[in-house]
This record gives C-alpha cells, sequence and structure tokens, in this order.
C-alpha cells in the first residue's frame, strides 16, 4: 500500500491534482466513463486507488457510472465519478437520485464547450445553470468552482467534507483550461489535512430511520451490512425511508432536502474578494475567468477606475444575500464567465433592478480575456 | 387497496423475519405471479443460513421492482434501468455483501440492457432475478422487448410487429457463468435456482416468467390460470439445453431449466490479481 497523501511539491495538471484530492480525502471507489477533457482525472484514479486498497471500475456509460458511485456510497464508501457536458447530462437523472435519498458522492465535471458534442477539447463554463437544475424537481446543490490545479486538489478535499457533512453529492464545476493546465501544487502533511467523515448513527437498530435529521438537519448514514436494514428509494419517502405518496409528506421532505442546504449558507458558501472595500465597479466571477478578471481589475485600478472583485467559490447554493448587500453601493457589476449569461443572470437577480448588470462572457472555447473585460467597463461605465 | 386477510393476520407468516410486514398489503394486483418469484427469492436467503445483513437487494423501476420494497435487509429502489450498476458499486467497494437484483424485464433487459451485458461480460459476483411478465405492468400495459411478436399491447393494439429477446441468449452471450429460466409456477426450481446463486461467485442469471393477468392477460384473452396452466403443460425442461434454442414459442413452448453454470474468475478476483500478483 502506497500513501494516500503524497506529501510534497508537484507539478501537475488540474485533473490529476483533483484525482490527488480525492485520495487524500479517503474516497475509496471510483466509477467513471472516459471524456475528453475529464479523463486525465480517471486515469490517475485507476492508478492511485488500488495503491490505497480502493477500487476503480469503467463502466460502460455515464449512467452507470453515476449509479455505482451510489451503490458504493451506501456500502460505506466515499465515491466519486469525473466527466464533462455530454456526460454531465447522462448522469443528471441519477444525480436526482442522490439528492433525495440523501447519498454522498462527488461529481466532477471538467466543462468544454457546448451544447452537445461542442468543442471537446476546449474550456467553458457553459453547464453552470444544469448543474442547479439539470435534474428534474425542486433541489438544493452544493457546486464549488476551482481556478487552479491546486485548487482542483483542494476544493475536491471541501466538496468531499461538504458531501459527508450535508449528505449530499457535490459537484466540482472545473473547466477544460484549469482540468489541462499544469501548475505547481503544493500537497500539505496528511496532519494538515480536515478531513470529515459521515455521521455514523447510534447502536440503536430497531426502528432506525435513516431520514430523521440530527442537529444540523442532517441525518447519521449506516452502510450495507451494520444491521440497520434500511430501505431507501428514489420515490417521495418519509424518515424512515418508506414511499408515502401525499402532498403532506412530499412537502415534508423537500422541506428536508432543501432546509439542509438552506439553513447552512455560512459553512457551505465561500467567496473571495480582491479590492473590494471601496469598488464602484465590482467584477462577480468563479473557476478560470477569476485568473483573468484579476488582472483586469488591477489593470483598471491602475487606470483610476475603482473596480473590485468578488469570486464565488461556492457557486451554489448561489450568495444571494452577499451579491444584494453589494448592489446598495455599487455602481454596477461585470460577471465574468466563459458562457452566453448564465450566473449572470443569477447576479441580476439579486441586484434586483439597484444596480446594472452586464455580462464580459464569449460562447466557449478559451478565456475571457482581461481585456474583454476591461472594453466593457469603459463602455458601460 | 385489498385488506390483509383473516389467515394471514392469525398466523404468523414463515418469512415473517424476512418481509417489512408493516408495509403490507403490498402493491401486486390478484393473479399476479412477482409474489410467487419474490418468496422463492426470499426462502432462498432464508435457507442460505446466512446472517440476513450480509444480504442487499436492488431493484430498479416497474412492478417487480417494488420487490427491493418489502424484503426486510438493506434495500434499494433505484432509478429505471440502473439497479445493475448500483449493484455493481455495493459488490465492489464491500465484496462481502451478497448483492441480489429483483426486477423486471422492461427495466433490467430493455432500458437497463446496456448494464446487464456488461455486468455478465465482467462476470460481477452479483445473482440477477429477472421476473419476465412479457409487458411494462406498472405503466398500464405497453409492449416490451419480451412481448411475443403479434401479441397485443397498449401501443400495439394491432399486434406487436417486434420479435422479442431470447433473454437466456443474450445473458450468454454477453459471458453470463449461470443462467437458468423457470416459470413462477416451479417456485421450488426458482428457490434452488437462486439457492445456487447465492452460493456460487458470478454473475448469475435467472429469468422467471410470470403472469401479468392485468395488463397482458387482459389484452390477449388469457386468464390468470389459462397463464399457469399454459406455463404447465406447455414447458419443457430441458437443462444445459442450447440458448440459441431457448426462444419463447409463446403458448406452444417454453424450454425451462439451467442452461449454464461455468467457473470464470469475477471482475473482483481478477482486479485484485492484476493489482496485487504476490498476494496468492
Ligand atoms: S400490473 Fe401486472 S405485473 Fe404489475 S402487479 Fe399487476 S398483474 Fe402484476
Amino acid at each position: 500500500m502506497k500513501p494516500a497523501v503524497c506529501t510534497g511539491v508537484h507539478f501537475i495538471n488540474g485533473d490529476e491534482a483533483c484525482a490527488e484530492g480525492a485520495i487524500a480525502a479517503g474516497c475509496k471507489f471510483f466509477g467513471g466513463y472516459p471524456i475528453t477533457p475529464a479523463t486525465e482525472v480517471a486515469e490517475q484514479m485507476s492508478l492511485r486507488l488500488p495503491e490505497v486498497g480502493g477500487t476503480f471500475i469503467q463502466m460502460e456509460d455515464e449512467i452507470a457510472a453515476m449509479t455505482s458511485i451510489l451503490g458504493g456510497a451506501w456500502a460505506g464508501c466515499k465515491t466519486m465519478t469525473a466527466t464533462s457536458g455530454p456526460g454531465f447530462s447522462l448522469m443528471m437523472e441519477t444525480v436526482g437520485l442522490a439528492v433525495v435519498t440523501e447519498t454522498p458522492c462527488v461529481i466532477v465535471n471538467v466543462q468544454r464547450g457546448g451544447p452537445s458534442t461542442g468543442l471537446p477539447t476546449q474550456g467553458a463554463q457553459s453547464d453552470m445553470m444544469q448543474a442547479k437544475w439539470g435534474s428534474h424537481g425542486d433541489y438544493e446543490i452544493i457546486a464549488l468552482a476551482p481556478s487552479s490545479p491546486q485548487e482542483m486538489f483542494d476544493f475536491t478535499i471541501i466538496a468531499f467534507n461538504l458531501s459527508e457533512t450535508y449528505r449530499t453529492p457535490v459537484f466540482i464545476m472545473s473547466d477544460e483550461i484549469i482540468g489541462h493546465m499544469s501548475e505547481k501544487v503544493i500537497i500539505p502533511h496528511k496532519k494538515k489535512i480536515k478531513i470529515i467523515n459521515r455521521k455514523k448513527p447510534a447502536k440503536v437498530k430497531q426502528g432506525f430511520k435513516p431520514f430523521k435529521p440530527g442537529a444540523n438537519g442532517v441525518a447519521p448514514m449506516p452502510a450495507i451490512g451494520e444491521g440497520y436494514k434500511v430501505h431507501i428509494t428514489g420515490l417521495t419517502h418519509d424518515e424512515k425511508g418508506y414511499p408515502v405518496m401525499t402532498v403532506e409528506a412530499q412537502e415534508e421532505m423537500m422541506a428536508r432536502l432543501l432546509g439542509k442546504i438552506r439553513n447552512n449558507l455560512d459553512d457551505i458558501i465561500l467567496t473571495e474578494d480582491y479590492l473590494l472595500n471601496d469598488a464602484k465597479i465590482i467584477i462577480i466571477t468563479y473557476g478560470v475567468s477569476a485568473r483573468t478578471s484579476y488582472t483586469a481589475v488591477d489593470e483598471a485600478r491602475s487606470r483610476g477606475i475603482k473596480a473590485g472583485l468578488l469570486r464565488l467559490i461556492t457557486v451554489w447554493p448561489f450568495p444571494e444575500e452577499l451579491i444584494r448587500n453589494l448592489a446598495k453601493k455599487a455602481k454596477g457589476f461585470i460577471t465574468v464567465e466563459i458562457n452566453m449569461g448564465q450566473i449572470s443572470r443569477e447576479v441580476e437577480r439579486c441586484a434586483g433592478g439597484l444596480a446594472p448588470c452586464y455580462l464580459a462572457g464569449h460562447a466557449g472555447g478559451a478565456i475571457i480575456t482581461p481585456d474583454k473585460v476591461l472594453a466593457l467597463m469603459q463602455e458601460k461605465f | 387497496m385489498p385488506s390483509v386477510n383473516k389467515t394471514f393476520q392469525a398466523d404468523k407468516h414463515p418469512l415473517e423475519d424476512l418481509l417489512r410486514v408493516d408495509r403490507l398489503p403490498h402493491i401486486w394486483c390478484p393473479g399476479c405471479g412477482i409474489g410467487s418469484v419474490f418468496s422463492a427469492c426470499l426462502r432462498s436467503i432464508k435457507n442460505s443460513g446466512i446472517d440476513y445483513n450480509n444480504f442487499a437487494m436492488v431493484s430498479g423501476i416497474g412492478c417487480s421492482g417494488r420487490g427491493a420494497g418489502y424484503i426486510n435487509i438493506d434495500s434499494f429502489h433505484t432509478t429505471h434501468g440502473r439497479a445493475i450498476p448500483f449493484a455493481t458499486g455495493i459488490k465492489l467497494a464491500n465484496p462481502d455483501i451478497n448483492v441480489i437484483v429483483f426486477s423486471g424485464d422492461g427495466d433490467l433487459c430493455a432500458i437497463g440492457g446496456n448494464h446487464l451485458i456488461h455486468a455478465a461480460r465482467r462476470n460481477m459476483d452479483i445473482t440477477v432475478i429477472c421476473v419476465n411478465n412479457l409487458i411494462y405492468g406498472m405503466t398500464g400495459g405497453q409492449v416490451a422487448a419480451t412481448t411475443p411478436h403479434m401479441y397485443r399491447s397498449s401501443t400495439t393494439a394491432a399486434g406487436n410487429p417486434e420479435s422479442p429477446f431470447n433473454l437466456p441468449l443474450l445473458a450468454y452471450a454477453a459471458g453470463a457463468t449461470y443462467i437458468a429460466r423457470w416459470t413462477m409456477l416451479h417456485s421450488r426450481d426458482v428457490s434452488d435456482a437462486v439457492s445456487e446463486a447465492i452460493g456460487r461467485k458470478g454473475f448469475s442469471f435467472i429469468e422467471v416468467l410470470s403472469p401479468c393477468p392485468i395488463n397482458f392477460g387482459r389484452r390477449n384473452k388469457e386468464k390468470s390460470l389459462d397463464t399457469l396452466r399454459m406455463y404447465h403443460e406447455k414447458s419443457i425442461i430441458k437443462n444445459n439445453a442450447t440458448p440459441a434454442e431457448l426462444d419463447i414459442e409463446y403458448g406452444k413452448s417454453i424450454v425451462l431449466g439451467k442452461f449454464i453454470d461455468i467457473q470464470k474468475p469475477t471482475y473482483s478476483e481478477n482486479y485484485s490479481r492484476v493489482h496485487n500478483p504476490n498476494d496468492e
């Protein structure tokens, strides 16, 4: 057996860093399916999992890959899959099953240009709304957006921790540029990495309710074989897990599912701000687009424009309150993202007409250059 | 909903320790065959002597897919067609668990057909019980990949223009290492087959023909008892029969038996052999 945490300084790409983060977080099962530009995550997992006593399997399609990690999670493992646009679409029904059965797992989407086969080898951030609404029905989901290979490592660990804490699937919304970019990645000592494991139920097995929430709104989760005899279904169910086809049961279940996320926003929402204190023009951005946006802010400042930046680390749940408050003092917002307007619409919704909102975006295939952001800033403000 | 009858209330059911009695009555229609297949399966689990905690049952969607909801072990009612990949995840994450997939023909062989053949190819160590009622029962009787040619369904009112799968042949071609076919009337044989499957390593596929009087029988002028009589009179037991000769000639001839039972390394055995060659 080799160590799960490869402490040291590495020069690796984002996809590989993501796999190392997963292994460091304690992931023991990966069900995958090859797709550009996420394949390297699966390749790295196929090498690393056997070294740490875990199992890798390449399933027959993304539906099977996604479903297998739910089975693995109920057998007691931390589990992950990785994909890109077309595969993400195929996984969506099962994402809903993960949400409703409150199954912890991590799903990496190394985004590429879409729709359809789109631009397989070129980056985009155009699955952001799909991450929120891709599966049918109402739900809350957690999605993180890394901006560097280092963050592919760090955020994968955070993703597992959130997933274990809230018994929910967590997305890592990366993109081709970050996935394929090689940079310095520092993997800290094992003791320096904070790892959270799912809460286990008390020993009393008779009458155990796998969906009866604990203090933070989340139910403890047993594993198959421990004797709790759980029944888990995608149907609307009560705290016992039994199907109940009534309006009341639906309401109660949904309140629980939405509540565990909505009532813990302070713990889940992570952001980073840059020169925001006196900023009048506020850039909202995430993932790879944050990298170029920092340059745009610096350049704007050097020209005397009071620009600042809010980077979303957690994109879902959306930091509504934060944006609402910023809107009160801002002259306007520019959302920088590689799509035709997704998170920008969320910003506009939260700004509520208090400040004008613009999009610095394009249809995918390349980064948004600082020049484009600056030009928009000068044109609009 | 039908009420629980008095005899049932008075006597303890022999399989009560394996049933979620708090979920009864079940949803299956009077005359439906799924319950017989289900209880045969439960008997095998009971007779295995293996701790119930070392079993998990996984179902997909449909009438047979409700099986997981009535068994009192760790049980999973998943999405349509995906019971096998869910079971695969369980088995690989905890190889000590005996994983039984209990689902219907539509779920396992149409929408989930891709998973069936790949799990068979990998010789994944799971037991698949496929209740074949020749129709989509839950949704009201639409044509299935198993509906006999020219038989009626709600989407083939003039007769099914398609040909059905020969399921044992499909499983065989994909690499399944244990293949049997019975009808729900052959309850003891079903139970024996499930016991054998539990006791062996590798991918086991057990097809069990079962009447759907409500949605198949009604449209094809076949009463529940007619179906059972046909199962009784028109079936022939031919162990080790060639899978290519197992097409069902519905109403005329149905070949039953254990067709394949061979030893091959499972996915997990091969996986550990590849990654830990020095362990042996
Ligand atoms: S619809 Fe058919 S298969 Fe479904 S429960 Fe009724 S009789 Fe059985």
